[in-house]
């Protein structure tokens, strides 16, 4: 029945602010953020280690049962994001709803797009409620990189699975015999492009050089994130971080990646990818970071009717993809004017950005893309550049660099950043962007939901 | 829709000519060296807080090339920032993006009437690069682009090198592949820098060494990758920031913060102790003379000349060694071997560009007919060009095979890394293999490698509008010569776009007119009925073959018959044994024609003149064809059966015929005629080609040569008009 009434009730509904126009649409649902949670982001290797995937994931998901106390039977559909696989759980978001109190009637898949999974997780939520197949929502997005799939190699695989079929001893003595040392060499994950070999940090690096962005330039945002960071922690303004209770250990309250330093200290970096003189280093990039983030998305009306006071509309979305080698990290340059159009809004419009941190360089590099008319016309098809967001607008509390980047969940991160920064800072349109791996990219515009 | 018509398989000579790939160390470019000394028109340099940087652009031209003005510009520069206090350090580097410098200019020493000038020259590009090694102010070049010949040489003698890892920045020293070496210290300097095996490896084979081997090797000492796009394209952002590097580089050395000091792996100081032993030398020197002689067989002068310049340089120190190579280099400019290498190079140049101009259309999509070695190599040269390619056959098998032969040809790419697993598949993916004509109208030329159902084939290409020969040489991924036939119905716009084409496939083009033959198989056809007399009179195949290959030719005749095919000799010989007659006489036919009914195909059957045996490299006589043989035989002339007139009455053959081609206008001209034969059949480089070869030996002497073996056997050796007429007027085809 619910779905019966969710349709009847989703005319336009009209929520002016006093300030600009909403960008609700005739004829289009509403779609809203209720809440989101996500449990502390945490350097690889440290609480979580000894966790599998599906236990954060879990962590993220009865937080967000627990904040919102939404009905069990009323989610339609739940949707995660992870990027690097735990094979055993492939379907992440199954595993770990049944474990998180969700009805084993609800089904659950998995996405992945690199560091925009819990982005693509979300817009596929927002894309089943909009097209009125769903009311309710949960997406979400996890990753552990404190634990990898380390495979054997090809060789050793092949040997197993032939030692598996041979029939006779003979047949598996002789497969024994053709085993060499070198079959045990293993496999590691790589952070690496498969159409081009190159590693991501090192793609950072070139980005940063081709739009001439100086190692202290890269420094000095960094230790801004950092600073931010550790502003908005200590104010209590990051808001959807939950507390998780680890298994065996003590409960995890807060991010633990968030170090502001000095430029003095980080100048002694040596580069981290392109030796001896980039100007990528461990400090000015994100680090591997566990963690995962669960979002409450449902109609509007739904919303009301249930009794909720959403957070913040999800309005246009974009996904873009670019050259993959020369241009990996540039996503948000391409994204940020198309839907910009699509919103029918200007840069000047935003009043909270929150663009994913992958590298401070890959940051500026983008930044200085979005400012060049040259790169407007040459690369993007465009007659004009679309402007660098102002710096006093954006990721105002902290971002990956220094939060850390958990791939598959950063994107319900950046959204619920923006809606509590607009709530907390008072305006109407934030923009969210990322650049992802494969070359591509994403950007949506998140309304506040008037008070 | 242009159909082009791929003839003939002659399944080349396996080496030949594959030496003169890269052979860019020198360029060729003629200077008005009038009143420019004024203004610098080939460097600039200014002044980034204590860094001099260099740039070198040399005007009008793509490349950068080491002349005579380019020099003297270089060194007022040095003398300049040597004197000043302001600097302490220095970076050369070139504003051109795909070139730092190419090499010297070739026309310096073709200038030079004695070898005496030429070492004089050799010896004031030494003096110029001792000053900047031995400069008190470090210089760093910064390399991108092209570093070959004498530009190498001017790059070591700075104290640090730094190279974008770009597949255009390739580093050696290609003089060998023009005859001559190193001459600008660059025999002394290698060994010392990369060790003496790998210098002789560089030296001897001229190859072109890829930035990220040439770190490796300790031939650079920083690799700068290349960028994408920035607010400026990439290829000048990458300069820029090559150039920034270099400066901070530059830097550093000047500060001392950088050491030259450069860590060595194990092997590298296991080779250097070694290398230390006076025996181990010794017995190295020995080991590279052995097989340069067996390589060359004595006919390349520069190979010997370098190893004997290193030699003297270790052993008898360096004064003694800067004397030999300024020496050695002037006697190798004057050799005709250095002169008929030069010669093919200035051919080839010729024979990369498109006398016919930009076709209307570029071609994009071409679709080929017939997907056997042929068809299929065709393909892949095409494919990994970037163009999109329809692979037809009538089978699925020969089709399949085809689409394998391409695949294989990539990946061998993928093993020795010259492309990624994932080039490869987007490479592979222009290809598309099909049994029917679907959208063959797209095509904008369909390239026919079989003859297949005419009717179904008019049927098709209705649309046909004009038809050109292209004569691809098998195998096409690695015989770069392609002869294009037109007939006086074709229009130059379609000429323009199959040489295009060609071009873009990474061809060596001739254009030829129409005839049976056309030019390449036409030479060759006398020659081969020369083969079949000269076995016939009783001289075997083994030493057939060590005679040929004796007189440069990279495989022996009789191998070269196998290789080919006795199948495909036999109807070559035929056909074209019809349409010319008397002249193409000489060997009895019956030969190949029982040869061919005993299934003696050559390689192909595993038995022609030798037997073949799959992952067997030395092979044995077919003592079946003992027999065969006997059969024929004819009495030898004693006269004209010496191991030199065996040698002759085949080149001489191949020569007149040759001639005959550019006398009745087949050939447009005689460098064409050069680059035909030595990339489409093997003519020794070292001759230059049957033109050159005929400048440099003499024409009369090859008149003689054809009336003496005329008087012996008649027709097939009567010297054409234009022998003649070259002979008694003393004129040359090169000028």
């Amino acid at each position: 029945m619910t779905w019966v009434t969710g349709r009847l009730l989703c005319g336009w509904a009209p929520v002016q602010t006093s300030t600009k126009k909403t960008l609700a649409k005739p004829n289009v649902r509403n779609i809203v953020v209720v809440e989101g949670v996500r449990i502390p982001f945490l350097l690889s290797g440290t609480s979580y280690k000894d966790l599998m995937p599906h236990d954060l994931a879990r962590a993220a998901l009865s937080s967000l049962l627990i904040k919102t106390n939404v009905p069990k039977e009323v989610v339609d559909y739940i949707i995660f994001g992870t990027v690097i696989q735990e094979v055993k759980t492939s379907n992440v978001a199954r595993e770990a709803a049944l474990g998180a109190g969700f009805s084993d009637k609800t089904p659950a898949h998995t996405v992945t797009m690199a560091c925009i999974s819990a982005n693509q997780a979300m817009t596929t939520g927002v894309g089943l409620i909009a097209s009125g197949q769903s009311d309710v929502i949960v997406a979400g997005g996890v990753e552990l990189m404190s634990d990898v799939p380390i495979r054997h190699s090809r060789k050793m695989r092949k040997m197993m699975l032939d030692l598996n079929k041979a029939k006779t001893l003979g047949q598996r003595l002789s497969l024994i015999s053709k085993f060499r040392l070198n079959f045990l060499t293993p496999e590691l994950p790589a952070v690496a492009e498969f159409s081009t070999s190159e590693t991501m940090g090192h793609s950072a690096d070139r980005l940063a050089a081709s739009f001439a962005v100086s190692r202290l330039e890269q420094d000095e945002y960094a230790l801004r994130s950092h600073r931010l960071a550790k502003k908005a922690q200590d104010e209590g303004l990051l808001s959807d971080v939950v507390p998780f209770k680890v298994p065996g250990k003590e409960t995890v309250t807060k991010d633990n990646g968030i170090r502001p330093s000095s430029l003095e200290q980080m100048a002694k970096l040596k580069p981290a990818f392109v030796k001896p003189y980039g100007t990528v280093t461990a400090a000015n990039s994100s680090f591997l970071t566990d963690g995962a983030s669960a979002m409450l998305i449902m109609a509007e009306d739904k919303a009301l009717a249930m009794g909720y006071k959403p957070k913040a509309y999800l309005r246009d979305f974009v996904y873009v993809s670019q050259d993959p080698k020369d241009q990996l990290l540039l996503g948000p340059t391409y994204a940020t004017p198309k839907v910009l159009e699509k919103a029918g809004l200007t840069l000047k419009d935003i009043d909270a950005f929150e663009f994913h941190e992958a590298f401070s360089g890959q940051i500026l590099a983008n930044f200085k893309a979005m400012d060049s008319d040259w790169f407007a016309q040459n690369y993007m098809g465009r007659k004009a550049k679309v402007g660098s967001p102002p710096l006093e607008k954006f990721n105002n509390w902290g971002g990956s660099l220094s939060l850390g980047h958990p791939f598959g969940a950063t994107g319900c991160r950046l959204v619920m950043a923006a809606a509590n920064r607009l709530r907390k800072e008072g305006g109407q349109f934030g923009l969210v962007a990322a650049c992802a791996a494969g070359g591509q990219g994403h950007a949506m515009i998140v309304e506040t939901y008037p008070k | 829709m242009v159909a082009s018509r791929a003839i003939g398989c002659l399944r080349r000579f396996a080496n030949a000519s594959r030496t003169l790939h890269h052979c860019s160390g020198y360029i060729c470019r003629n200077f008005s060296r009038s009143s420019a000394l004024l203004a610098r028109s080939h460097i600039n340099y200014g002044i980034k807080d204590d860094v001099a940087v260099i740039r070198i652009n040399s005007p009008n031209s793509k490349v950068n090339t080491l002349n005579q003005e380019l020099q003297s510009e270089f060194m007022e520069v040095m003398n300049e920032i040597w004197a000043s206090d302001q600097v302490k350090s220095a970076v050369l580097i070139s504003s051109k993006p795909g070139c730092f410098i190419a090499g010297a200019d070739i026309n310096m020493i073709a200038a030079c009437k004695t070898p005496q000038e030429v070492t004089r020259l050799s010896q004031e590009g030494q003096k110029m690069f001792e000053k900047l090694e031995n400069s008190p102010k470090p210089i760093v070049a910064a390399i991108s682009g092209s570093c070959l010949g004498g530009g190498l040489e001017l790059a070591i003698s700075c104290q640090y090198r730094i190279a974008t890892r770009d597949k255009k920045t390739v580093l050696g020293v290609p003089e060998v592949l023009l005859g001559i070496l190193p001459g600008a210290g660059g025999t002394q300097r290698l060994p010392q820098m990369v060790g003496v095996p790998a210098a002789f490896d560089m030296m001897l084979t001229g190859r072109n060494i890829r930035a990220d081997r040439a770190k490796k090797m300790g031939l650079v000492d920083q690799l700068v990758e290349p960028l994408g796009p920035g607010v400026k394209p990439p290829e000048e952002r990458t300069i820029e920031y090559l150039e920034e590097i270099a400066v901070t580089f530059a830097k550093g050395l000047a500060d001392k913060k950088i050491s030259l000091k450069r860590s060595k792996g194990l092997m590298d100081k296991l080779t250097s102790y070694a290398m230390g032993i006076p025996f181990v030398r010794q017995q190295v020197y020995k080991k590279v003379e052995e097989q340069v002689r067996k390589q060359t067989k004595g006919l390349y002068p520069a190979p010997l000349k370098i190893i004997d310049v290193v030699k003297t340089g270790l052993e008898e120190g360096k004064d003694a060694g800067y004397l030999s190579e300024s020496q050695k280099f002037g006697e190798l400019a004057m050799t005709k071997e250095s002169k008929a290498l030069i010669g093919l190079y200035h051919g080839q140049v010729l024979c990369k560009k498109n006398k016919f101009g930009t076709p209307q259309r570029e071609v994009k999509n071409i679709a080929v007919l017939g997907a056997g070695l042929m068809g299929a190599g065709i393909a892949q040269v095409s494919v990994d060009k970037g163009l999109k390619t329809i692979l037809k056959d009538a089978t699925l098998t020969g089709l399949s095979r085809g689409q394998q032969q391409v695949f294989k040809g990539l990946n061998d790419k993928v093993k020795k890394k010259t492309l990624t697993s994932f080039e490869r598949d987007f490479i592979f993916n222009n290809l598309t293999g099909q049994l029917d004509y679907q959208s063959f109208e797209k095509a904008d030329m369909v390239i026919e490698a079989v003859f297949e159902d005419i009717n179904l084939k008019h049927k098709v290409l209705k649309e046909v509008e004009e038809v050109i020969g292209m004569h691809y040489f098998s195998p096409v991924d690695k015989m770069q010569l392609l002869e294009i036939i037109t007939t006086p119905k074709t229009s130059k716009d379609t000429t323009a776009s199959a040489v295009a084409v060609g071009l873009k496939q990474g061809k060596v083009i001739i254009v030829v007119k129409d005839g049976p033959g056309f030019y390449t198989t036409r030479c060759l056809a006398p020659m081969m009925s020369e083969v079949i007399r000269i076995l016939q009179e009783g001289i075997g195949p083994k030493k057939l073959d060590s005679l040929t290959t004796g007189f440069g030719f990279p495989v022996g005749a009789a191998t070269l018959v196998d290789e080919v095919g006795v199948d495909v000799a036999k109807h070559v010989a035929e056909d074209l044994g019809k349409a010319f007659g008397e002249r193409f006489a000489g060997g009895s036919l019956e030969l190949l024609k029982q040869m061919v009914s005993k299934g003696f195909l050559g390689r192909k059957s595993g038995k022609g003149f030798y037997v073949y045996k799959e992952g067997v490299k030395s092979k044995d006589l077919n003592s079946d064809m003992d027999s065969v043989l006997a059969g024929l035989q004819v009495s030898p002339k004693p006269e004209v059966s010496s191991d030199e007139d065996i040698q002759y009455r085949l080149v001489s053959r191949f020569v007149n015929e040759a001639a005959l081609c550019l006398q009745e206008e087949i050939l447009a001209t005689p460098a064409e005629g050069d680059i035909g034969a030595v990339f489409g059949l093997g003519f020794p480089p070292c001759l230059g080609g049957p033109f050159r070869f005929v400048d440099l030996y003499g024409a009369q002497k090859i008149v003689d040569r054809l009336r003496r073996y005329e008087a012996a056997y008649g027709k097939q050796f009567t010297p054409c008009q234009l022998l003649i007429d070259q002979a008694s007027a003393g004129k040359k085809f090169y000028q």
